[in-house]
C-alpha cells in the first residue's frame, strides 16, 4: 500500500469505522443506510453485526470489504482509508487480505471444489505447488478432503458453505467477512459451520466479521454489535 | 496469463453453449477458405484452359480485327507477313482466319463465325486433326456447346453460305468430323471449324490471316506493322474482370457468413454478462480488478475464434483436401455462361487467404466480445453480488 495512504492505528486494531454514513437514492429522496457509525475492530475478534432486515448489516460489511464507499465518514482497513483508496487498490487490498463469505455461497459453478478455493491463491500468483498444498490444508480444516473432485452442484448446501469458507480462508486472510453464512443451511450444517470458523479464528487468530440475524450465529460470537435503523444500537462483549 | 486459464475452465464448463459458437465459427471459416478456394480454382483453371485451348503464348491481331464487332471482320484480315508466316513455317504459330457466315441445320438458319485453322497445328488443344482427311468435302469441327444448339452431329452434312471477298454469296455442304469438348466457350459457341487452306480458298483471302496464336513459352515477340500484339495477360483480362466481380460478391458472403457467427458470440456474450453478474461480483469480492474481468470475459469470447480455429481444422481440414482432390462438380448449367468454367473445379485454398481470415476472425471475435463486456466495469460490485440485473 503507498505510505500516503496509510493511516495509523493502534496496534492491535484492524478496522475502524469513523462516523460512517452511507445513503441511497430512492425515489425523489434518499434512504439512510447507515447514520454515523464508529467502530472499532481489534485482531483475532470473532464479532458480528446483528439486527433486523434493512438494518445496514450488509452495506456495513460492504464497505469494510471495500466493495462500497460511504457517503460521508470512513473506513480504515488494515490502515488504508477506503476513502483514499482507488478500485484498482481496493481489489489489491482484498485480494490479499480480506476473505468472503456469502449466503448463497458464490461459488464458481463449472469449477471444482479444488478449483473454487485454488482462485484466489491464482490472483496471488502463487506457485502450482504452494497453491496445491495450501488448497488442501484449506479443505482439510472444513472437511472436504475427499470432495475436491466435485462440483458445487453436487454439494449439499452445507458443503458448498464449507468451500466457501476453505476459498475464504485458503490465502490466510486477516479478515473474513461473512454475510449471513448460515441463512441458507439447516440447524446441523450452521454449528458445523460456525463451529469452523470458531476453530480457525483460534487456529489463525483470523478475525471474523458476521453480518447476521440468525441465533445460532450470535450464539458463537464473542462480541455483538447491534444495529438499527443505520445505528449501532448496542455493543457488547460475550464472555464464554 | 490468468485470464486464458479461466477462460478455457470457463468455456470448457459451459459446455453446449460453447460448442455451437464454436461450430458455427469453424463453418463461417471453412465456407469462406472454400468459397475462396473455388474462387481460385476456377481461375487457376480458368486460365490454363484458355491458354490451352485459345490463346497459346499470346496473339498477333490484325489492325482492324475486333472480336467485339463482327463488322470489323469484313476488314479485320491481311495477308500473312513474312516475320509471322515464319512463325507459322516453324511450328511456332498458327494463323486463323475468321469470316461471317451462316449455317442452315435441319433447314433454320443461324448466323455463325467460321474460323479456318491448320488441321496440323499443335499450338493449341483444338482437335484439329480431325478436319484432315478426305477432300471431297469440307471437313468441319463444332464445340459441344455448337452441336447442341444446332442439333448437329459427327458426320451430318449442313449447309454452309458466306460472302467471299467481293461481297458475293456462295454455299456449300460441310461435314462435320468431329465434336471437341471443351471448357473454353470463346472457341465454340456459335462457331464452326474448318481447315484454314479451304476457308481462305472459298473466300477467296489466300495467305490472309485475321490473328495469329503464338506457341506458349515464345519470348521473341518481333513487331509487326499492321498487327498488334496481344499477350497472355490482356487475352486473359476479361477473365481477371469476371473472376474479380466474383471474388467481391464472395467477399459479401464472407461477410454475411462471418456477420452471424459474430452475432452468436455477440449474443452469448451479452447473456453470459446478464446472467453470470453474481459470478462477476464474486469475481471483483476475490480481488479482481474490474478490468481484469472485462479482459477475462473478453478473452472468454475471444477464445470461440481459437477453439473454432482447432474445429475448423479438424473437420474442415480433411473436408476441404477431399474436395480439392476429386474436385467439386459445378451445376451443367454453366456451359451456357459463356463463362470458361470446367465440368469439375478443383479448388486451389492460398496459405494467405487462410491466415488473414483466420486473423479476422480473432480480431473481430475479439472485437465483438469485448463491447458488451466494457459492461462489467460500471458495474457496481454489490448490487452485481446479489445478481442484480443493472
Amino acid at each position: 500500500m503507498p505510505v500516503h495512504k496509510s493511516i495509523q492505528m493502534k496496534n492491535t486494531e484492524i478496522i475502524s469505522v469513523n462516523s460512517l454514513t452511507k445513503r441511497f437514492p430512492m425515489g425523489l429522496g434518499e434512504f439512510t443506510a447507515l447514520n454515523g457509525i464508529d467502530l472499532t475492530i481489534t485482531k483475532g475478534e470473532f464479532s458480528g453485526v446483528v439486527g433486523p432486515s434493512g438494518s445496514g448489516k450488509t452495506t456495513l460489511l460492504n464497505i469494510i470489504g471495500l466493495l462500497d464507499n460511504p457517503t460521508d465518514g470512513d473506513a480504515v482497513i488494515l490502515g488504508s482509508s477506503s476513502r483514499a483508496l482507488s478500485v484498482r487498490e481496493a481489489a489489491i487490498l482484498r485480494r490479499k487480505h480480506l476473505g468472503f463469505i456469502f449466503q448463497t455461497y458464490n461459488l464458481l459453478p463449472v469449477y471444482t471444489v479444488f478449483e473454487n478455493a485454488e482462485f484466489p491463491l491464482l490472483l496471488l500468483k502463487m506457485t502450482a505447488g504452494e497453491r496445491k498444498r495450501a488448497v488442501l490444508d484449506a479443505l482439510e480444516w472444513v472437511g472436504l478432503s475427499d470432495k475436491v473432485g466435485s462440483k458445487p452442484a453436487q454439494l449439499s448446501g452445507g458443503e458448498c458453505q464449507r468451500v466457501a469458507i476453505a476459498r475464504a480462508m485458503v490465502k490466510r486472510p486477516e479478515i473474513v467477512l461473512a454475510d449471513e453464512p448460515t441463512a441458507n443451511l439447516d440447524a446441523e450444517n450452521s454449528h458445523h459451520i460456525l463451529r469452523t470458523m470458531l476453530k480457525l479464528n483460534e487456529d489463525l487468530k483470523t478475525t471474523f466479521l458476521f453480518a447476521t440475524h440468525d441465533d445460532k450465529v450470535i450464539s458463537y460470537l464473542k462480541r455483538k454489535i447491534t444495529l438499527i435503523d443505520g445505528k449501532v444500537s448496542r455493543d457488547e462483549t460475550i464472555i464464554r | 496469463m490468468l485470464a486464458f486459464k479461466l477462460a478455457i475452465k470457463n468455456l470448457i464448463g459451459a459446455g453446449l453453449r460453447t460448442w455451437l459458437n464454436v461450430f458455427v465459427l469453424s463453418l463461417a471459416l471453412v465456407m469462406i477458405v472454400f468459397q475462396s478456394g473455388i474462387i481460385h480454382g476456377w481461375d487457376v483453371q480458368a486460365r490454363i484452359d484458355t491458354t490451352e485451348w485459345a490463346i497459346g503464348g499470346g496473339e498477333y491481331w490484325h489492325d482492324n480485327y475486333d472480336p467485339y464487332d463482327p463488322l470489323t471482320l469484313d476488314d479485320g484480315h491481311g495477308l500473312l507477313p513474312p516475320e509471322l508466316s515464319g512463325l507459322y513455317n516453324d511450328g511456332q504459330a498458327a494463323p486463323v482466319l475468321v469470316t461471317q457466315a451462316s449455317v442452315y441445320p435441319e433447314g433454320r438458319m443461324r448466323n455463325i463465325i467460321l474460323k479456318g485453322i491448320d488441321p496440323d497445328q499443335k499450338i493449341i488443344k483444338l482437335p484439329s486433326s480431325q478436319m484432315a482427311g478426305d477432300t471431297s468435302v469440307i471437313n468441319a469441327l463444332i464445340g459441344t456447346r455448337m452441336a447442341n444448339a444446332t442439333k448437329l452431329n459427327k458426320d451430318d452434312l449442313v449447309a454452309v453460305r458466306w460472302r467471299d471477298e467481293n461481297g458475293t454469296f456462295d454455299a456449300t455442304e460441310i461435314r462435320i468430323a468431329g465434336i471437341f469438348r471443351t471448357n473454353v466457350p470463346e472457341i465454340d459457341n456459335n462457331q464452326i471449324w474448318i481447315p484454314l487452306d479451304r476457308l481462305r480458298k472459298i473466300t477467296g483471302l489466300e495467305d490472309n490471316a485475321t490473328y495469329v496464336i503464338l506457341k506458349q513459352g515464345i519470348t521473341s515477340i518481333p513487331t509487326v506493322p499492321g498487327w498488334i500484339f496481344k499477350d497472355r495477360d490482356s487475352l486473359l483480362s476479361d477473365i481477371e474482370s469476371i473472376i474479380k466481380a466474383k471474388s467481391i460478391g464472395g467477399i459479401v458472403m464472407y461477410i454475411i457468413l462471418l456477420s452471424l457467427a459474430l452475432l452468436a458470440v455477440f449474443d452469448t456474450q451479452v447473456l453470459s454478462i446478464f446472467r453470470r453478474e453474481k459470478e462477476i461480483g464474486t469475481y471483483i469480492a476475490l480481488g479482481m480488478t474490474r478490468w481484469q474481468v472485462v479482459r477475462l470475459f473478453t478473452v472468454e469470447g475471444a477464445m470461440h475464434s481459437v477453439l473454432s480455429i482447432f474445429a475448423a481444422a479438424i473437420w474442415g481440414t480433411p473436408l476441404l483436401f477431399l474436395v480439392a482432390k476429386y474436385g467439386f462438380a459445378m451445376p451443367k448449367a454453366t456451359e451456357g455462361y459463356g463463362l470458361t468454367i470446367a465440368e469439375k473445379i478443383f479448388p486451389v485454398y492460398a496459405l494467405g487467404t487462410i491466415i488473414v481470415m483466420t486473423l479476422i476472425i480473432l480480431i473481430t471475435t475479439t472485437i465483438v466480445s469485448f463491447i458488451p463486456s466494457r459492461k462489467i466495469a460500471g458495474m457496481n460490485p454489490t448490487e452485481a453480488l446479489r445478481g442484480k440485473v443493472q
